[in-house]
């Protein structure tokens, strides 16, 4: 028996009855483009969240209030002493720069435009932690800091937005907070996606933020503090460096764990893997669920047709057929409706990519969802599967009739 | 006790089926040879035993016990997939019903032995022959639905001529046929088992049909009853 007659063969039977093979297909075209269409979603949301900490710079350790490894109770706020002390002490020689930040959200005005975002107070090192180039004007100045200034900073989206254009806008005025501010600076566009995007951030002086927003805790409490290394294969020391010099600011007994984090951007990288597995992980099983009820589909439509057709295999059987011969023609047929459904459903599901694309795109959250060829492969090759594993049943039912029974079928 | 020159030898073949709680002793020890280009009838009536000693000849059924020997080698013992090379090698099956493949060509259903027999290169050329021999040389090419009941029967006999088999298997070839398309369908058998020399074993319950043959076995009850030898 060869597998071009087989093939052949197995054509001939299934478009005997078209419409059933046509629907028993659909059911595996639903569940490949659900499995390609969602995986790709998945991949791609993941691929925009891990680019966007990438953009935070490799050499940045983040230090947040509080501990969550350990249990400690009212932990102490940071603030701007321990900035000082970290960028004072002559003990830390790993630590490059040091950038307090105090954030708020509030809303941001030009004439009829306004928007509500976060405005980041911050100090001129910020400028040198994150590496922002400027595209025309300064950075905000230790003297706009020392004199609470009423100066900001804008990112070039951010300035696109307010002023419809993003160069020429040094000595415009928005409101923030209803308080007028002077544009004395505009950064280069760095890129990165919508939900964080730093072309979208507002720098205000660290002193004019904290009079002017909302605040709560210690009088120069900060939410979180960066600071860049001088050498990124020294992380560990300098890690060690910042721990030493923030438990003595922070007066902790020796032994008692830290009351602050330190995360640098391999951990964000390794939560942020953590969390977009489990999201394509979780959306592959939603789609392999259609699969798993496609294959369903296939496992009935072959049931049933091993049923009609027992007198061909009572007959075949008479002529000759072994049992094998019995359970590859049948395997063929559902393995060749699956695979026809992968093809449609990669088509579909590729389609459906594209579009959810379009529409995130077109609503301002840019995604780029691409079809990877290990989609396709695998979604090929699990329909295949899908195939062979809901045909085996049937097949197998099919090769152990027995000839004298089939024969006599009616 | 194996003779060489039958093709067919049975001893004390039985059959019992459990049928829930009951057995049924379908055959109860037959007997039987026969010689190579014998023309062979079975008869008996309904519940005789005549199908299972057809399922048992055609090597579709293993017996309860005894020997049966085709073409020189014992075939009651083999298992289901030897059993199929056997059927597919050994015998060619005639079926009142035709048992043709529906949507494939006359040429098509004939190949369909030769392809379970692994027979590839000459296989076109050798079905269209068995066509010629039937006499459908110009309908190839037709399928089933295109086709009389007497030419699709003829596309069965070609079909059971292919693999050029020890025996023919016939079971009431004329069963579904008019009297005319029957007479030309077993004049045409006999012709085969004259030019071929191909044994000829018929299972009728039509003395008409079983007339043609050298000999008939009489089943009753699951045992022969008398063998009737004709001229």
């Amino acid at each position: 028996m060869n597998l071009f007659l087989n093939v052949k063969e197995a054509m001939v039977s299934l478009s005997a009855n078209k419409m059933r093979s046509l629907l028993t297909i659909l059911g595996i075209v639903i569940g490949v483009a659900s499995v390609i269409a969602l995986l790709s979603i998945g991949e791609s949301a993941g691929a925009s969240i891990t680019g966007e900490i990438e953009n935070i710079g490799t050499n940045v350790i983040y230090i947040l209030r509080g501990n969550n490894d350990e249990d400690v109770s009212n932990p102490k706020d940071l603030t701007l002493r321990d900035a000082q002390a970290l960028a004072s002490s002559t003990r830390a020689t790993e630590i490059a720069y040091v950038a307090p930040v105090f954030t708020g959200s509030t809303e941001i005005t030009r004439a009829d435009r306004s928007v509500s975002t976060a405005i980041l107070g911050i100090t001129p090192d910020y400028q040198f932690v994150m590496n922002l180039a400027m595209a025309e004007g300064a950075f905000i100045s230790a003297a706009q800091v020392e004199g609470r200034s009423a100066v900001v900073v804008l990112g070039p989206a951010r300035a696109q937005q307010l002023l419809g254009r993003s160069s020429g806008v040094v000595g415009s005025t928005v409101r923030i907070g209803g308080y007028p501010y002077r544009v004395v600076g505009v950064v280069e566009p760095k890129g990165g996606s919508a939900f964080n995007n730093p072309d979208n951030n507002v720098y205000v002086p660290i002193s004019t933020a904290q009079a002017r927003l909302p605040r709560s805790g210690a009088p120069d409490r900060v939410q979180y503090i960066l600071a860049s290394m001088v050498d990124l294969d020294n992380a560990d020391l300098a890690i060690r460096q910042i721990r030493q010099v923030l438990r003595r600011t922070h007066r902790i007994p020796p032994r008692n764990p830290d009351d602050f984090t330190l995360l640098n951007q391999q951990d964000f990288l390794a939560v942020a893997n953590t969390i977009t597995n489990v999201l394509t992980i979780f959306l592959g099983g939603i789609g392999a669920i259609s699969l798993l009820v496609g294959g369903i589909g296939i496992m009935n439509i072959m049931l049933v047709s091993v049923t009609e057709r027992t007198r061909e295999i009572g007959l075949r059987k008479a002529l000759g057929a072994r049992k094998a011969d019995i359970l590859i023609q049948f395997l063929i047929e559902s393995v060749l409706l699956s695979l026809f459904g992968g093809i449609f459903g990669i088509a579909l599901g590729w389609g459906i990519s594209t579009v959810v694309s379009q529409i995130a795109t077109r609503s301002g959250t840019p995604l780029d969802i691409v079809v990877t060829l290990n989609s396709v492969l695998l979604a090929t090759l699990f329909s295949a599967a899908v195939g062979v594993f809901f045909g085996y049943y049937p097949a197998n039912r099919a090769s152990n009739l027995a000839p004298v029974e089939a024969l006599r079928y009616e | 006790m194996f003779e060489k020159e039958n093709v067919i030898q049975i001893e004390n073949l039985t059959k019992v089926y459990q049928m829930g709680e009951i057995q049924v002793h379908a055959l109860r020890g037959v007997s039987f040879t026969v010689k190579p280009g014998e023309v062979l009838a079975i008869m008996g009536p309904s519940g005789s035993g005549k199908s299972t000693l057809m399922n048992m000849i055609g090597c579709l059924d293993n017996p309860t016990d005894g020997n049966y020997y085709l073409d020189g080698e014992l075939v009651s013992t083999l298992v289901d997939d030897e059993l199929a090379e056997v059927r597919n090698r050994k015998i060619g099956f005639v079926f009142q019903q035709f048992n043709l493949l529906p949507r494939a060509t006359a040429l098509t259903n004939v190949e369909l032995p030769l392809r379970y027999a692994g027979v590839n290169g000459s296989r076109k050329d050798l079905a269209l022959k068995a066509l010629e021999a039937v006499g459908l040389g110009d309908r190839v090419d037709h399928q089933p639905n295109e086709l009389s009941g007497g030419q699709q029967q003829r596309v069965a006999i070609a079909r059971a001529l292919v693999n050029n088999p020890a025996i023919i298997l016939a079971d009431e070839p004329t069963g579904n046929l008019d009297t005319t398309s029957g007479d030309e369908i077993m004049k045409l058998l006999l012709t085969l088992n004259k030019t071929e020399g191909t044994t000829l074993l018929i299972v009728t319950h039509d003395p008409e049909v079983a007339a043609i043959a050298e000999r008939v076995l009489h089943l009753r009850d699951g045992v022969i009853e008398k063998e009737e030898l004709m001229q």
